[in-house]
Formats: C-alpha cells, sequence, structure tokens
C-alpha cells in the first residue's frame, strides 16, 4: 500500500465524516426553518360532518353551480363570503324556486371553506345530511341548495 | 413553561426520510473507518468487512425502522450522530486491537447489540415519558442501592483501584452507569413537582434565597447519599458528574441564578477538601499542572496522549499509522487522545461537535416539550451528557485535571454504552411527544364527548 494511497484513504475519510457533521446541522437547519404552517383544515375526525366527495388537493378558489336551472354561473371564492340565493344581493342568484333569498353561504375561517345554511326553508345539504351547523367543505364537495347543486372547485 | 408548538406557529415535521440520509452517512462514517483502519495495518481492506458492515447496518435498520414505527416523530438527527459516533468508537477499538493483539471490538459489538436491543425495547415499552414520573422514588431508591452494590462483598468488583464494577458471572459491569440514568428521573420528578415551592416558599440568606428544609430536603439527602457512595469509591469523575447534574436541574426547575454561585461555592469548597484529604487527587492535579515532572511514571499517560495529539497534527497520521497503543487505556478512558492521533484535530473537531449536536437535540427536545417533567428529565440527560463529555475531553486534553470516565458511545465498556442507548431512546421519546402536532381540539366544541382528550400535566402518584 502506497504512501499516496494511504494519504488519499485518510483524506477522504476525514472528508465523510465532515460531510457527516455538515449533513445533520442541514438537517438542523430545515427542521428549523422547514416547518409548514398548520392548516386546521387538515381534518382530523369530524363524526357528524359528511364524507368530502373527493380528499382535498389544495384550496378551492371558486364556486360553480353544476346542476340545476342556473348551471354553469360561477362565483370567485376571494370574495367570501359568497352568499348562495334568489335575492338580489346573493353571489350566485339562483331562479330555483326552491331556494330561499338568503340560502346559504360560503365562508372561510382559519385557512378552512365552511358552508353555513342561512335558516333557508327547504335547507342545504351536503350529500344527504341537512346542514344545522357551519360544516367544512373542500375542493369538490357538492352543496344541495333546492334543486340546485353547487360545487367548490379550483 | 409549558410552551406548546403550534403556538409557536408551527408543526414539526417527521422527518423520518432525513433520518435514513443520515443513517446511511453514518453507516458510512462506521464501516469506513473499519475499511480503513484494515488498510492502514494490513495494507488490505479486512476479509470480514461484509460481514461487520452488514452487522452494523442491521443494527442500525433495526434502530431506525423501530422509530419509524413507535416514534414517528422522534428528532431525525439524534439517532445518526450516535450512530456514527459508535462506529467510529468500534473502529478505533478495533485499530487498538490489532496493535494490542485482544478482541475487545468484538466484546463492544456485542455490548453495541444489547444497547440496540434495549434502546428498540425502551421505545417500545414507554410510549409515553410521563410514565417515569411514577417511579420518581423507586428509581432514586434503585439508584442508591445500584451504587452501594460494588462495595457489597464477594459482589463488588475492584478493578484498577476504584471500586465500581460488579460481576455477574462472565461479565462485569459498572451499576454507576444506570445510576446516573436513574438520578436524573428521580431529579426531575421531585423537582416537576416541587418546584414552584423551591422557587417561592423561603427565607433570603445574604444573596440567595434558600428554599424550605421540607422542600429541599429530600432531594438533598438523595443526592448527599450518592454522592458520598460515590467519594467512598473514589468514583471522582460520577461524583463530579452527579454534582454538576444536581446543580444544573436546580436551576433549571426553579430559575434561580442563586443556585450556581451556592453550586460554584460548594464546588471550590468540596474540591479543596478532597485535595486536602485524599492522595489520588492530590496526584491528580499534579499531574494536571506538570505532567511531564514524572513523564515516565505518574505522567505517563497523559503526556503519552499529549503526544499523541502533536504527533497527530491537524491532519493526524492515518488509520493504522499511528502508535495509540503507547497510551495505557487507550480503549477506553483515553480513546480521543488516539482519535487525534490517527485522525488529527480535524476529527476530534467533527466529534465534538457531533457531541454539541446531540446536546443541542436534547436541549431542543427540552425547549419544545409540552410538559414540565420531559423538559426536566431532557435537560437533565443533556447535562449529564455535556459534563461527561467535558470532564473527559477536558481530562484527556489537559484542560482539567483528569477524571476517569467513558467517552460516550465512543469508550469501551459496555454498561456505558449499554446505559448511553437507553438515554437516546428516551430522549427520542420526549422528542417525539414534543414533536407530535396537537390533536385537533378547536373545531364542535359543543359536545365534549367527542373531543381529544389531552394530558398536559402528570402529578405523579405518591
Amino acid at each position: 500500500m502506497s504512501e499516496l494511497t494511504l494519504f488519499l484513504v485518510r483524506i477522504a475519510y476525514l472528508a465523510i465524516l465532515w460531510i457527516f457533521v455538515l449533513s445533520a446541522i442541514s438537517v438542523i437547519r430545515s427542521d428549523m426553518f422547514g416547518a409548514r404552517v398548520p392548516s386546521p383544515a387538515a381534518p382530523g375526525k369530524q363524526p357528524r360532518a359528511p364524507k368530502q366527495a373527493s380528499p382535498r388537493r389544495g384550496q378551492p378558489t371558486r364556486v360553480e353551480v353544476v346542476q340545476g336551472v342556473n348551471t354553469g354561473i360561477v362565483a370567485d371564492l376571494s370574495q367570501a363570503p359568497v352568499l348562495i340565493g334568489r335575492g338580489n344581493d346573493a353571489a350566485i342568484r339562483l331562479d330555483d324556486d326552491y331556494v330561499s333569498t338568503r340560502h346559504a353561504r360560503i365562508v372561510e375561517s382559519g385557512g378552512q371553506w365552511y358552508v353555513e345554511d342561512l335558516g333557508s326553508t327547504n335547507g342545504t345539504y351536503l350529500g344527504s345530511q341537512r346542514l344545522t351547523q357551519p360544516v367544512p367543505v373542500g375542493l369538490g364537495s357538492q352543496i344541495r341548495v333546492g334543486k340546485t347543486i353547487v360545487e367548490l372547485r379550483k | 413553561m409549558a410552551t406548546n408548538s403550534a403556538l409557536m406557529g408551527f408543526v414539526h415535521r417527521r422527518r423520518r426520510g432525513a433520518e435514513l440520509f443520515l443513517l446511511v452517512l453514518a453507516l458510512v462514517v462506521g464501516i469506513g473507518a473499519y475499511a480503513a483502519v484494515g488498510l492502514g495495518v494490513d495494507g488490505e481492506v479486512p476479509a470480514n468487512l461484509i460481514g461487520y458492515g452488514g452487522w452494523l447496518t442491521l443494527l442500525v435498520v433495526a434502530a431506525h425502522v423501530a422509530v419509524r414505527v413507535v416514534a414517528p416523530y422522534a428528532d431525525p438527527v439524534l439517532l445518526p450522530v450516535v450512530a456514527a459516533l459508535n462506529g467510529l468508537g468500534l473502529a478505533v477499538i478495533h485499530r487498538v486491537d490489532l496493535a494490542k493483539d485482544t478482541g475487545l471490538a468484538s466484546q463492544q459489538l456485542t455490548w453495541m447489540t444489547l444497547g440496540v436491543a434495549l434502546f428498540v425495547g425502551t421505545l417500545v415499552a414507554l410510549p409515553d415519558h410521563r410514565l417515569l414520573a411514577r417511579f420518581t422514588y423507586t428509581s432514586g431508591l434503585a439508584a442508591i442501592v445500584l451504587l452501594v452494590l460494588p462495595m457489597v462483598p464477594g459482589l463488588g468488583t475492584s478493578i484498577n483501584g476504584a471500586k465500581i464494577w460488579i460481576s455477574l458471572g462472565p461479565f462485569s459491569f459498572q451499576p454507576g452507569e444506570v445510576a446516573k440514568l436513574l438520578l436524573v428521573i428521580t431529579f426531575a420528578g421531585y423537582l416537576v413537582v416541587h418546584r414552584d415551592a423551591l422557587a417561592l416558599a423561603g427565607r433570603r440568606v445574604v444573596f440567595v434565597d434558600l428554599p424550605r428544609g421540607r422542600d429541599l430536603g429530600p432531594i438533598l439527602m438523595m443526592w448527599v447519599v450518592s454522592l458520598g457512595i460515590l467519594v467512598l469509591q473514589r468514583d471522582l469523575g460520577s461524583s463530579l458528574l452527579f454534582f454538576g447534574l444536581f446543580l444544573v436541574m436546580l436551576y433549571v426547575a426553579t430559575e434561580r441564578p442563586g443556585w450556581l454561585v451556592v453550586g460554584a461555592l460548594l464546588f471550590f469548597g468540596g474540591a479543596t477538601a478532597a485535595y486536602r484529604l485524599f492522595g489520588h487527587v492530590q496526584s491528580r492535579v499534579d499531574i494536571w499542572l506538570d505532567p511531564f515532572a514524572d513523564a515516565d511514571g505518574k505522567g505517563y499517560q497523559l503526556v503519552q496522549a499529549l503526544y499523541g495529539f502533536a504527533w497527530g497534527g491537524l491532519m493526524g497520521r492515518g488509520l493504522g499509522e499511528g502508535m495509540p497503543e503507547r497510551v495505557p487505556y487507550v480503549e477506553s478512558d483515553f480513546i480521543l487522545a488516539a482519535i487525534g492521533e490517527e485522525l488529527g484535530l480535524t476529527a476530534v473537531m467533527a466529534v465534538l461537535l457531533l457531541y454539541g449536536l446531540v446536546v443541542e437535540r436534547a436541549l431542543r427536545a427540552a425547549l419544545i416539550s409540552r410538559d414540565g417533567f420531559g423538559k426536566l428529565v431532557a435537560t437533565g440527560l443533556a447535562a449529564v451528557f455535556a459534563l461527561q463529555v467535558f470532564v473527559v475531553v477536558g481530562g484527556v486534553t489537559r484542560l482539567i485535571p483528569l477524571t476517569g470516565l467513558t467517552t460516550p458511545f465512543l469508550s469501551y465498556g459496555g454498561s456505558s454504552l449499554v446505559v448511553n442507548w437507553v438515554i437516546i431512546a428516551i430522549l427520542l421519546r420526549i422528542s417525539d411527544q414534543a414533536r407530535r402536532p396537537l390533536p385537533d381540539l378547536t373545531p364542535d366544541a359543543e359536545d365534549p364527548d367527542e373531543q381529544a382528550t389531552q394530558l398536559v400535566k402528570v402529578v405523579p402518584q405518591r
């Protein structure tokens, strides 16, 4: 084994040692600054809330009417709260006889979208469940008001 | 004291992938050192490299899988760092083996296997570190019993003048190492309950608020008894360790800097008394002040270690190229001298940094821990680790008088290695609890039956 080889082995080993030390430090560094902000949205168990139509893969940005007389109406979620109803002040104005003037609204709280029934006559449904309180909704959730179905989309 | 991490604005990630990556690097550090030793001594890669490396890999993978399964949020850096230190230690012990024709490295590998097994066992058996708070007084009693054991005739064995060993069949065991861990649990369990009384009730004497006797009494007695036993056994390193540990935990629990003043005074008083009373303390101090006065006699070990450091210089002689076997006990207390000689200051700094990282991660776990008991245990373990490294490295490099202690994870020594693995397991458990995201408590607050229950503070049963 030549002198040079042994020298190179020694240098290489010291390099490995320090690479290890520095990677450990860089992991600590990223651990300090790289943690993500908690999204309370990440829903834990919400027994009473109906299952969301599809798993959330990000935040919805708009509401679209997907079924009913007014299919195609779109409202931007950036103007939250979004009011759904027959009244003139509603962001999604529906010509559905089964919808109240101020029927339901979609609000944001702590990074999570909720749909809330505003005391409508015929009720707001998520799946087969009639809402009695604000319920978290996410991307793909289908909200039924009267004979109309509204969906949260990206 | 109970800061929760969610309030600080972020949650921790699991980082198990990062841990795996670092573990692979740690294996390269350990196995690479083994290969380099073979290359340096025999001029060829050792024949059993595959078997040795495979075994080491198996141990590390087992530890990693255990962490992944039972402590998924645990700190990602601790395990790789100690794995690297252990691997490097094994290689250096193997190097000394080759020079002295002994077989300590394979014994150490056996101990490491036992250590990793206990590491996994601790993580599995201890789903929550707060369970340990139940054993506050039990562990204190056990610590004292363990410390007394070597003085029992027939059981205790005297090795190299210090009566700190017990022999169980073919194995000899150092109970003081276990006592170290048990005392941390005792102090933490006691202080977390009594720290308000300790900090607030009492009277002021000169500069210091002294707590009431009934608050401080039990813990002070525990400490005096264990310290007294160690002094009787002439185990100065451990006495220093326990003294410092007690002081740090008292200071952290009560947040009174006065304890540090009292501690420093007690330390200097005790040190002076020990210097007057004990002949071996005097000789240690004399060696420290002037090792070259008797370079071939009492100062031989330290002088040879210093020559080793000097000969190694910045880059070292290269593994297998030096003569670390000159230094007596180079495989245990003086292993850092062997590293300094063959790998140089560069590697010594890396090793010290790794120890620093272990202490930092332990203190980090203490900072983010949500319960007082976890905070105190993590702080205590960090203090034990830091003090032990300081005392032994300071002694070897002639910064302070030499007292015999093992270098954690590097030195040859079964009891120390096994206990240190358990300590790391407990630290990982605390950090796992601390980094775990809080259960979702906010929504649907009306129905108390469906809310997640979170235990914040456990008051140990008495």
